[in-house]
């Protein structure tokens, strides 16, 4: 670099460039200066995929090289000899460069020579280098108390704008509601913070609120957009699916401040965690939301490679802010990532024992009293000869059903079928048939179950033999008739370490049918000194058959022995298979070399001081979700197309202290960033903060926020006391209207919950992909269909038709018109009263002479049209009509749905 | 608005000058262009979107103001409709050659299927003579005006994510629809009413379920609007029981009222265009009623589409889609379930089934076209009709094994559709397929081939016209697709 450098130099003397020779001794930044030319002017035809002419500028080496008609584009320390000088300043248009397009300005022109001179250095994209160590002057801050503060004011102050005066106290308190705890404060609870002298209210009231079981409710709703959690499985019939344990897991998680690190690495590889808790399993269920399709006719590797895709990106997505689907069929246009680093990423994720069928296998199950009874009596026996880890282990294996050995696995079959179509996804057995097993370690193995489905009476025989069709028989057993897919155990006989197996399918019956899912590979039970109680094996073959109350979808490896192949698909087409490749980061992020054998390697890796982005992308997600915009306002994009941080101290800033002296904790981020005084600034726009910053980047105020879909709900349930506090469970069905739900091939209804269930919180709320509760998606929840980084909020007529008529607002208006009608007093106490109800607040005149004209002309029309009133609130009292129409307006104010 | 944003801008703005300096030689006046460029958001509302804005288009001048697309879900056999082929006829009953199985994926059919012969008789009809079945008399009276597309095929197999891709242009969920493409590129010539509307018919909705007419990962004000067909057509746009329209005025004047204090206060604009939202969310409690009110047609309109007040029928739909482009919504999308005849049972028989549900669908598609041209808006309206795939020449043998009734399974390599109106030729029929209707043999017509035609239709070039979203643009043809120029005007 130093010889590019001094090469330089020499250069701006020898050549006559009026501008050069002003500037000689600055060093052009790449990052600052000349990729944003690059990325504005170039790199649409110059990328990483178009490559026009055969110059790319994503690489180094690419823009470096010879083009195609010979020319080079870039020659460092040589502008003279550079071809893309030479067409930025050509004279012919149809030369010119970038073509049909306005013409580089005359310094771009002259920046991008002498950086060319200085050597044409490139340098890393911003998200991809170390975060720094800010320095910060706590010391002379002139104004804030945090370093928050502090790198927030240097901004305002660069752009001539200055900080806005603390927010009055009740919107304060009513926001810091809304944004830990998703829901707004109660008026006695608005009181007490208004009332509080303390210096330390407002901190003692964050750590109250952390505290709060609601606040996990609320922060839960972020991570299942990014999670793309539902309650049914997607396409065609979008059949129900059991995941809400999953749910519950997050909401879990957020209240014990289960630390981000820990968070992640149980979510992506809980499975792989010595010895996995239940609840490390139910993790897992994050990469289990992906959709599977029940259709008829649909390829099932087609659509468990659609899920590991989805997989990949959705992991790269949500940790790195990496738009890593751009690479899935060829390299990255815009950053530096190769296309088979694709597939190094794929082969992560490729190895998951699931498979798009029905069953949804593998799943946790959780079994009725009876069979947990069984389940704790084997985990006793093997924890007594054993060990409790060697019981974990089995109560794993029952649960969970895995390994099991599918027909995807088999090496070599005859006289079956296998048609792998959604859910004849088994294998057609028929008399004489065999299938081979290749290489299978039996070091371990005592019994292998089949898993089977015989409709008629006839007797099948199984023989399982060793080493050929001919060889040793090591196990045998009858096949019957079955209730539905069932376990059969076969004790297996050999000392062999590793084994072919062959299993041999014979019968009396010449038309003998039976369908087989696979075997299940069964490890030996330990030993007691008594000898192996036979009972123990008698409960574990029932367990194995046992029917289920509830059962989550997790994610397991498939065993060594069978473990899939990753080979990359040639132009993302699944169908033309490339080269072998093995699990790897690409080569951008691994910084210290370290080597990748599975997901739990990576998502260790993830949260480890070699890992430059994690803690800035999940920071920057917290922050969005208070200030309604990230630092980085693409928060699913940190790449090069992402926009660039406003405040990229303070982002640094942050992510150091969280992963670092924070230790990865989710409520020290938010208190941290709460606590500011940026956070409780007034969201009053002033004129002239609306000219110099109407999107509000330099953060000057504090901004309005619509609320998201939930909370508005859930705020009007709050507000007029219907909303339960129950917590966790199976979703729940509130009133929706008739004939929502009509999709095909399904006969699921919608029914509605009873009691309390039907006033839950919005997170609770049956998600099906297909047909989303109505309200949410008109207030642009998230269908789940795939990872959402970021909600779009719009304004629209659909959105108002919702919070007038909507039967759920209008039952909240009613309800809280009765609470307004008992008060004593006038129509202008009534009048206050509500508005403070609503809002937490006391109300202004000017509002309060609307309202209660309102009131008055409402009661007027009620007195002449009794009928209407009585059709409104089912009762002839008028003024419960005109309060449940004025408790309406109240709950469509703009204030109200609007977070200030 | 970013760099990359504003570069994609100008660069847009660069084209469309230098498009219409060089290239338009339809010697348009500036006053009518402007009219016909000049952009509603939809709704008017004012919320900031993270891409390419809007208000530069359309690309160049548009030949069709508005869509009616027909979408016959679950597939109907263009072996019995349109695309005529006695030499099957030879074939029927014969074992497929392997040629035509080799290598290929079916949903259903498994070893060697028989060849199935045309179930109904065709006839030449019109001035262009063109072959139809004897399954759509009415059809057959307006094959002068439309264009039928003998050689579409796509890339899947399975219903759900057939639609997707003819819908969206990805077979994966989560893309816009091309009803939303369109709004979120012109916006709607009607404030008073969404400018994409959805009406659904056959008893089910797509098996892509509500993604087919989702807005993916544009603002969710893009997205198709269901109407009903029972109870509020759009949901929530009654009031309670009890609140006449004079409540609702009194209630909706003092929100506003308030909302301007609000605004006083607190100088916010996103308060202003909420105000606005409220204001048409009244006007649309009644113009929504109103528009879907098929009561309001004189009653030999509703005889010549057989349209019955109350019926959740395609006929009823057919009439309100007409109502609906009259009104100004941009992108009208209709369903009509229940074309998948596999042959499994009588009511999905080719025979029996398909017949039923030609009867649904003739008479009304047909008075559709009739309608729109005798009111003048067939030149602006662009009507398209089909499925999402086609249907195997060969006989379904679902595992192997004999159906009770002939039935096809589904076919991606050549289906029809047609099309009318809005810079069509009519009379014509495009594309050929082989003797026995597996292959399309001349002129293929791929789904992001019909989509890039149908944008093409309303001024937007394809290829252009994209969404920044997870760092990558995306276009409703993703990287493909042709403007099948032979088949405009």
């Amino acid at each position: 670099m130093k010889t590019f450098f001094l090469k330089s130099i020499g250069f701006c003397y020898s050549l006559v460039f009026i501008f050069v020779t002003s500037c000689k001794d600055d060093k052009i930044d790449f990052n600052a200066q000349v990729r944003p030319i690059l990325n504005k002017k170039c790199i649409s035809c110059h990328g990483g995929v178009k490559q026009s002419g055969g110059f790319g500028l994503v690489f180094r080496e690419n823009a470096l090289a010879e083009t195609i008609n010979g020319k080079i584009g870039i020659v460092p320390g040589h502008p003279e000899k550079s071809e893309m000088i030479a067409r930025i300043k050509h004279k012919d248009p149809e030369m010119r460069m970038p073509l049909e397009a306005d013409p580089l300005s005359e310094d771009e022109i002259a920046l991008l020579t002498k950086w060319i001179e200085q050597g044409a250095e490139w340098q890393e994209h911003w998200a991809y280098l170390e975060p720094q160590e800010p320095e910060v002057a706590l010391d002379d801050l002139d104004w804030g108390v945090n370093e928050i503060d502090y790198f927030v004011f240097n901004k305002m102050e660069a752009h001539d704008l200055s900080p806005s005066d603390q927010a009055e106290a009740h919107d304060l308190v009513r926001r810091l509601y809304l944004d830990v705890t998703g829901v707004p404060p109660t008026t006695e609870q608005v009181k007490a913070f208004v009332e509080n002298p303390s210096d330390k209210a407002y901190e003692d009231l964050v750590d109250t609120l952390l505290q709060s079981p609601k606040y996990g409710e609320h922060w839960a709703s972020m991570w299942l957009d990014l999670a793309r959690y539902a309650d049914s499985k997607g396409y065609e019939a979008d059949r129900p699916r059991e995941i809400w344990k999953y749910r519950d897991w997050v909401i879990k998680a957020f209240n014990e401040d289960m630390p981000f690190n820990r968070f992640t690495i149980e979510q992506l590889a809980g499975d792989l965690l010595p010895n996995p808790t239940e609840e490390q399993y139910i993790a897992t269920a994050f990469h289990r939301n992906t959709l599977n399709n029940g259709e008829g006719g649909t390829d099932n590797e087609e659509y468990r490679i659609s899920s590991v895709i989805d997989r990949v990106n959705t992991t790269w997505e949500v940790w790195q802010s990496t738009t890593m689907s751009c690479v899935q069929c060829h390299s990255h246009p815009y950053d530096p990532i190769k296309h088979n680093e694709y597939y190094t990423s794929y082969a992560f994720f490729n190895n998951a024992a699931d498979w798009d069928v029905p069953t949804e296998h593998p799943i946790y199950r959780e079994f009725d009293s009876l069979s947990s009874a069984q389940l704790k009596d084997v985990k006793k026996w093997v924890a007594k000869v054993a060990s409790n880890d060697e019981a974990n282990k089995w109560e794993a294996f029952i649960r969970i059903q895995e390994p099991k050995i599918r027909p995807e696995d088999f090496d070599e079959t005859t006289n079956t079928i296998h048609y792998n179509r959604s859910n004849q996804d088994y294998m057609e057995v028929y008399n004489k048939a065999s299938i081979k097993l290749k290489d299978v370690s039996l070091s371990n193995v005592d019994r292998i179950y089949v898993n089977y489905r015989q409709y008629t009476k006839n007797k099948g025989t199984l023989l399982i033999k060793k080493d050929s069709i001919n060889g040793t028989v090591v196990g045998k057993t009858i096949l019957n008739k079955s209730n539905g897919f069932t376990n059969v155990p076969v004790a297996i006989k050999t000392d062999a370490k590793t084994a072919d197996l062959y299993f041999q399918f014979t019968s009396s019956a010449t038309d003998y049918l039976c369908f087989l899912d696979g075997f299940l590979l069964a490890e030996k039970l330990p030993v007691a000194n008594d000898g192996t109680s036979p009972e123990i094996y008698d409960k574990i073959d029932a367990l194995l058959n046992a029917k289920f109350k509830h059962s989550t979808p997790v994610m397991v490896e498939k065993p060594n022995d069978f473990s899939r192949l990753t080979q990359v698909f040639d132009r993302g087409n699944w169908l033309v298979l490339g080269d072998t490749v093995q699990t790897d980061i690409p080569k951008l992020f691994n910084v210290n070399n370290r080597q990748f054998k599975n997901r739990l390697d990576l998502a260790e890796w993830l949260v480890s001081e070699d890992n430059y982005l994690t803690g800035r992308v999940i920071a920057n997600r917290f922050w969005a979700k208070l200030f309604g915009k990230g630092i980085v306002l693409t928060s699913e994009d940190f790449g090069t197309l992402g926009e660039r941080p406003t405040h990229p101290e303070l982002l640094d800033w942050l992510a150091l202290r969280f992963s670092k002296d924070w230790n990865w904790s989710m409520k020290t981020l938010i208190r941290n960033i709460v606590l500011s005084e940026t956070y409780k600034q007034s969201s009053v726009i002033t004129e002239e903060a609306k000219q110099i910053d109407p999107h509000n980047q330099w953060l000057a105020r504090s901004s309005r926020v619509r609320l998201s879909a939930e909370q508005i709900r859930d705020q009007a349930l709050a507000v007029s006391g219907l909303l339960s506090d129950k917590m966790y469970g199976p979703s729940v069905m509130p009133y929706q209207p008739e004939g929502v739900w009509t999709v095909v091939y399904s006969n699921d209804t919608w029914q509605t919950s009873p009691d309390e269930d039907a006033y839950r919180r919005g997170l609770y709320t049956y998600l099906r992909r297909s047909s989303p509760y109505p309200s949410f998606i008109s207030f642009d929840a998230s269908e789940r269909e795939s990872c959402l980084s970021r909600r779009i909020n719009t304004n629209t007529p659909i959105q108002a038709l919702v919070t007038l008529n909507d039967p759920v607002y209008f039952e909240a208006a009613m309800h809280l018109a009765q609470q307004i009608e008992a008060l004593d007093g006038d129509n202008k106490t009534k009048v206050e009263a509500a508005y403070t109800k609503v809002i937490g607040k006391n109300i202004s005149p000017d509002k309060t002479t609307i309202l209660v004209k309102l009131l008055e002309d409402t009661k007027a029309y009620y007195q002449a049209h009794k009928e209407e009133a009585f059709q409104l609130v089912k009762t002839d009292n008028l003024e419960l009509a005109s309060l449940t129409i004025m408790m309406n307006v109240l709950m469509n104010m703009d204030e109200f749905i609007v977070k200030s | 608005m970013d760099l990359y944003n504003e570069a994609q801008k100008r660069k847009l703005e660069f084209t469309t000058r230098r498009h219409f300096l060089k290239k338009c030689s339809t010697g348009l006046g500036g006053i009518a262009l402007t009219s016909l460029m000049g952009p509603q958001y939809m709704f008017g509302s004012n919320n900031t979107v993270n891409s390419l804005d809007p208000a530069s288009l359309p690309h160049f001048l548009p030949k069709a103001k508005r869509v009616i697309y027909l979408h016959m879900a679950g597939a109907p056999s263009q072996l019995e409709l349109f695309d005529y082929k006695p030499a099957l006829q030879k074939l029927h009953g014969l074992d497929c050659p392997q040629s035509l199985l080799e290598g290929k994926r079916f949903a259903f059919i498994q070893g060697v299927p028989k060849m199935l012969g045309p179930q109904f008789n065709f006839k030449k009809y019109g001035q262009s003579g063109t072959y139809v079945s004897d399954a759509l008399p009415h059809f057959s009276e307006i094959v002068d005006d439309v264009a039928i597309v003998k050689s579409m095929h796509t890339d899947e197999f399975n219903h759900a994510p057939a639609q997707l891709l003819l819908q969206t242009g990805s077979a994966r969920s989560g893309r816009p629809s091309i009803g939303a493409w369109v709004t979120y590129g012109l916006g709607s010539e009607n404030e008073n009413l969404p400018g994409y509307m959805v009406l659904v018919s056959g008893g089910k909705n797509p098996s892509a379920g509500k993604n087919a007419w989702g807005s993916g990962f544009l603002p969710s004000e893009y997205q198709g609007v269901q109407c009903r067909n029972s109870g509020d057509p759009i949901l929530y746009v009654s009031n309670p029981n009890g609140m006449s329209r004079d409540i609702r005025k009194k209630s909706l004047d003092a929100i506003n009222e308030i909302n301007r204090t609000q605004y006083k206060e607190f100088n916010d604009d996103e308060t202003l265009s909420r105000i606005a939202q409220y204001e048409m969310a009244f006007k649309m409690q009644v113009s929504v009623p109103d528009v879907m009110d098929v009561s309001k047609e004189p009653e030999y309109i509703r005889d010549m589409y057989g349209a019955k007040q109350g019926e959740a029928s395609f006929a009823n739909n057919c009439l309100l889609a007409r109502r609906l482009v009259e009104q100004g919504v941009r992108f009208v999308q209709l369903y009509h379930w229940g074309w998948d005849m596999h042959g499994d049972s009588k009511a999905t028989s080719l025979n029996e089934g398909l017949k039923t549900k030609c009867g649904e669908v003739d008479q009304p598609m047909a008075a559709l076209v009739k309608d729109l041209k005798q009111r003048g808006l067939l030149d602006d309206t662009l009507v398209v009709w089909g499925g999402e795939f086609g249907r195997t020449p060969m006989r379904e043998n679902r595992g192997g094994r004999i159906m009770p009734y002939y039935g096809r399974d589904h076919h991606t390599e050549a289906y029809s559709i047609w099309m009318a109106g809005g810079g069509i030729k009519g009379g014509i029929s495009y594309g050929e397929t082989d003797e026995i209707g597996y292959y399309g043999v001349k002129d293929r017509v791929h789904i992001h081939d019909l989509q890039a035609t149908i944008l093409n239709q309303l001024g937007i070039n394809h290829e252009k016209f994209t969404y920044h979203f997870q760092g990558r643009d995306f276009r409703l043809t993703d990287v493909h697709g042709r403007v099948v120029k032979d088949l405009l005007i």
